[in-house]
């Protein structure tokens, strides 16, 4: 007994990729098989075959960070629904990536945790990249952007965020062409308006192409008026949801006029 | 699962019995996607949620007598179109399946 929840439990406070799998439905309800990539499963669902399929299955469900009932034979025959076998991913938190520690960053900070964002701060300047200064985040980072990207952006997904903050074209334009060689599903910068058509000129002397410069949402956020940082915050965190829900909300980027209410 | 872990430790640590009940299942709107999780121990407390609260106070029944023995683990389905044993709604109208068992793996 046991054995199964404590190598659950100490995968997730590890934030580990791990599967559970429990028969729901079927002769041997409540079984269950605990998967995890490279290593071989703990558990059984009562049969040696269905335990393969399942183990197979679960872990291409945890790569996309799904949940859901699925149904088999016994032996994990495809269209039978003999037994049916809940596999519940517990996928690594997703990122949101920071650059720039300016006052909006730590709101922007206390919102990506709200939404169970991994959040790191990044920032060259270690006056100002301290864990002081955003308790908030889960890590704070003092590097250049491009370095850091140079060092994580491979492990960045289409549920990860890069938020650009840095207010300068020093630290920004690198973040922004190294994140762009990233494959986040969410990149924004901030700026007045005035400030990126500067910028999307120096991104295009930096070699970044309209496919490129589609990708940033900038300026940064949705268009609700919001004035103060925790508003500014709140419209970046709508906008990474919308973006991913693919539902119609009014970025700032695709309007025109002020920006601040 | 892991918004009620830190209550499942402090409770086994104490001593108590655990169950947990997962939606494994959702038709039409539900408050809560497959996954969500409520634990209940032998002393009725409550960690996490499978609902919008339309559902939790039958959901702790179903527990304690599952922990009590009086009902073997497995689904139980809450929505419109129940029967009277699990007169119990949703007031967004879905339905959700919950997989009820004792925390005894």
């Amino acid at each position: 007994m046991s054995a199964i929840y404590e190598t659950l439990r100490d995968a997730l406070r590890a934030e580990a990729a791990v599967a559970l799998a429990t028969v729901v439905e079927g002769p041997a309800i409540g079984a269950k098989l605990l998967v995890r990539p490279g290593v071989p499963p703990v558990g059984s669902l009562g049969d040696p075959d269905l335990d393969r399929v399942v183990a197979r299955d679960a872990l291409g469900e945890l790569e996309s960070g799904l949940t859901s009932t699925r149904h088999y034979g016994r032996h994990g025959e495809a269209r039978a629904s003999e037994v049916a076998v809940f596999i519940e991913s517990f996928a690594p938190l997703p990122r949101m990536i920071i650059f720039g520690a300016v006052d909006f960053t730590a709101a922007l900070a206390r919102a990506g945790k709200l939404l169970g964002y991994r959040v790191t701060v990044c920032d060259a300047r270690a006056v100002f990249a301290t864990p002081q200064r955003f308790p908030t985040a889960d890590e704070v980072v003092n590097d250049w952007p491009e370095r850091y990207l140079a060092k994580v952006g491979e492990e960045l997904g289409p549920r990860d965020a890069v938020c650009v903050l840095t207010h300068d074209h020093k630290f920004d334009i690198p973040a922004l062409v190294a994140a762009l060689g990233t494959a986040a599903g969410y990149l924004g910068a901030m700026g007045s308006r005035r400030t990126h058509e500067d910028r999307v000129r120096r991104l295009r002397e930096a070699g970044v192409d309209d496919r490129g410069l589609e990708r940033i949402m900038a300026p940064i956020g949705l268009d609700i008026g919001a004035r103060t940082p925790e508003e500014t915050a709140i419209a970046i965190c709508a906008e990474i949801i919308a973006l991913r829900t693919g539902h119609a909300a009014p970025s700032l980027r695709d309007a025109s006029g002020p920006i601040h209410g | 699962m892991r918004e009620v872990l830190d209550d499942i430790e402090r409770w086994r640590a104490a001593g108590h019995r655990v169950a947990i009940a997962r939606v494994v299942g959702v038709d039409g709107s539900a408050p809560r996607d497959p996954g969500a999780t409520m634990a209940v121990n032998d002393a009725g407390e409550v960690a996490g949620s499978v609902s919008g609260g339309c559902v939790e106070g039958a959901v702790v029944t179903e527990a304690l007598a599952v922990l009590d023995g009086e009902h073997e683990r497995g689904v139980v389905t809450f929505g419109y179109s129940d029967d009277e044993a699990f007169a119990v709604g949703l007031t967004c109208g879905g339905t959700v399946h919950l997989f009820v068992e004792p925390l005894d793996w």
